[in-house]
């Protein structure tokens, strides 16, 4: 029965759980090592290829700096509000088009052209209409994160079982019944995976919106790092964002367990 | 009820001049050619047939699940289809069980069995009693609180019987529920829908291709046969209740058995 099929695979976890403890760290030393000897023996330029410590040295400065953890904030806002919205807009869309045939096949050109299109292009129009502010960056946030939303929304109400809506439909279920205990709960395994590949666009699309406009957050925060000719910041910077992304990515993980542990993608080990 | 008491007792269900076509692609399909049948309160009917006979057909019809394209199905003497829409209160006394077991894998299997009286708005104080009793009336107390994934096929069929039992319907509806079991588990299934059927009296329509399953559980036993679908002959099985699985290797069961075959291969 279930034991007996669980059996090996629980027995063989253990060690294939704890590797990646002892690995990471080492993999992650002998790669600054390597960098480290490149830099030395190399002479190169600091301003091409600071030295790690140098890294390290300005990372603990922007650590210590309270108008850079103001950047960090900046940023974490505008890809929050942004995901935010793109879930909202996105499952509901979602849920319409997966739901009403005809609407999906009419609307279904324009999704895929302008999932095709490379958003990142509409960021200068975004600042236009939008201005400096954050609205431009939540907005171009909530643009990128939205179609991986809205297609696996779209996916997951497709999939739901025919037996299951068989059984809904023999107990007389109404519509709204259906969509609050059937449909949701099915397609959230598929929303969670859009939501996961959606925060890490969603940071991009905040951080690209900073690229172009505006005087705080941490994609700016990079610029001025690149015209001060401090690569090593350079480096400081791209380690917050780094970090960022996996706290918020983790953030969706941890979701995940809370909201579907039936389903066996919360009982696998993430990342 | 004796015999007698049922025959002036109205009819669980009865099919008048029923027929179903199917539109498909390749063209119209006559899935079951005009069909009349009856089944009396409390009585357990098997339709036996190969695949393409109609008999999955006939039995989403019966549940309100497919319209008929001709003829009328009442359930406890109400119409179930009115201008092409499926009347509420005809349903309510029907419970469906298909093949997969169908729960829901995001809820417990207590609240897989509980979903319906949720859908009607009991309060949970009543919900709970009431599955309580039928976790442990199909055999699978102590297992409430897990998952439906954690349950072996027979244990989720038997939670499947429960929800469709929870709000205590009439009619019982199975669309070939232990299909997907293995043999033993099959008997054993078998032995355990008798033993529910005599304790609650409900009416119980099962839908099989296995001719010793039909034989074991039907007080009737209806065979189909395809192309189109329809009601071959209906065979009447005597054998006293509870039956058990020793009645199978006796002559008198293998004669009604080797008749059956014995049709069927004639029909197909």
């Amino acid at each position: 029965m279930t034991d007996k099929a669980a059996g090996p695979a629980w027995r063989r976890r253990p060690m294939s759980r704890s590797l990646p403890w002892i690995t990471t760290p080492i993999l992650v030393l002998a790669f600054v090592a390597v960098w480290h000897f490149y830099v030395a023996e190399t002479h190169i330029s600091a301003f091409i290829l600071p030295h790690p410590g140098a890294v390290w040295r300005a990372w603990i400065d922007l650590l210590g700096n309270g108008r850079a953890w103001g950047d960090l904030v900046v940023t974490l806002y505008e890809t929050l509000f942004g995901f935010v919205l793109a879930l909202f807009l996105g499952v509901i869309l979602g849920v319409v088009l997966g739901r009403v045939r005809w609407l999906e096949t009419t609307l279904n050109p324009f999704v895929v052209a302008l999932q095709v299109a490379p958003k990142v292009a509409f960021v200068p129009l975004f600042v236009v209409w939008f201005g400096f502010g954050m609205t431009s960056k939540v907005i171009v946030a909530t643009v990128l994160a939205f179609f991986p939303i809205l297609t696996n929304t779209i996916l997951g109400v497709k999939s739901v079982e025919l037996g299951h809506r068989d059984v809904m439909n023999s107990l007389t279920a109404s519509r709204m019944a259906i969509f609050r205990r059937l449909e949701l709960p099915s397609s959230l395994p598929y929303i969670l995976t859009g939501m996961e590949v959606g925060i890490v666009l969603a940071i991009i699309g905040a951080i690209v919106g900073e690229y172009l406009g505006g005087n705080s957050g941490l994609g700016y925060l990079l610029i001025a790092k690149m015209n001060a000719y401090e690569t090593d910041g350079l480096f400081a910077v791209m380690i917050q964002m780094t970090l960022l992304g996996f706290i918020l990515y983790f953030g969706v993980g941890m979701l995940r367990r809370l909201l579907i542990p039936w389903h066996q993608s919360a009982t696998r080990t993430g990342v | 009820m004796s015999v007698a008491e049922s025959a002036v007792a109205a009819p669980a269900f009865a099919l008048a001049g029923v027929e179903k076509w199917f539109e498909t692609p390749e063209g119209r399909v006559h899935a079951l050619s005009p069909t009349d049948l009856v089944v009396r309160a409390g009585e357990m009917i098997v339709l036996l047939g190969p695949s393409g006979c109609g008999k999955t057909t006939l039995l989403r019809m019966v549940a309100g699940l497919a319209a008929p394209s001709r003829g009328q199905v009442r359930v406890m003497d109400r119409d179930l289809w009115r201008n092409g829409r499926r009347q509420p209160e005809a349903v309510a006394g029907l419970g469906v069980v298909f093949q997969d077991a169908n729960l829901f894998p995001w809820l417990t299997v207590e609240r897989n069995v509980a979903l319906p009286l949720e859908l009607r708005g009991v309060s949970k104080d009543q919900r709970d009693e009431r599955v309580r009793r039928l976790i442990e009336l199909v055999g699978i107390a102590g297992f409430e609180k897990r998952w439906p994934r954690e349950l072996s096929g027979g244990m989720r069929q038997r939670a499947a019987i429960a929800r469709a039992m929870s709000y205590e319907p009439e009619i019982l509806l199975m669309d070939e529920p232990f299909g997907a079991l293995d043999a033993m588990t099959r008997d054993a299934m078998n032995l355990e829908l008798q033993r529910i059927w005599l304790e609650t009296g409900k009416t119980i329509l099962v839908v099989t291709h296995s001719i010793a399953e039909a034989v074991f559980l039907g007080d009737r036993v209806v065979l189909m046969s395809p192309r189109p679908g329809r009601i071959d002959t209906i065979v009447d099985v005597p054998f006293a209740r509870p039956r058990t699985l020793d009645l199978q290797g006796t002559a008198e069961f293998q004669h009604i058995v080797t008749n059956l075959r014995y049709r069927l291969g004639a029909t197909t």
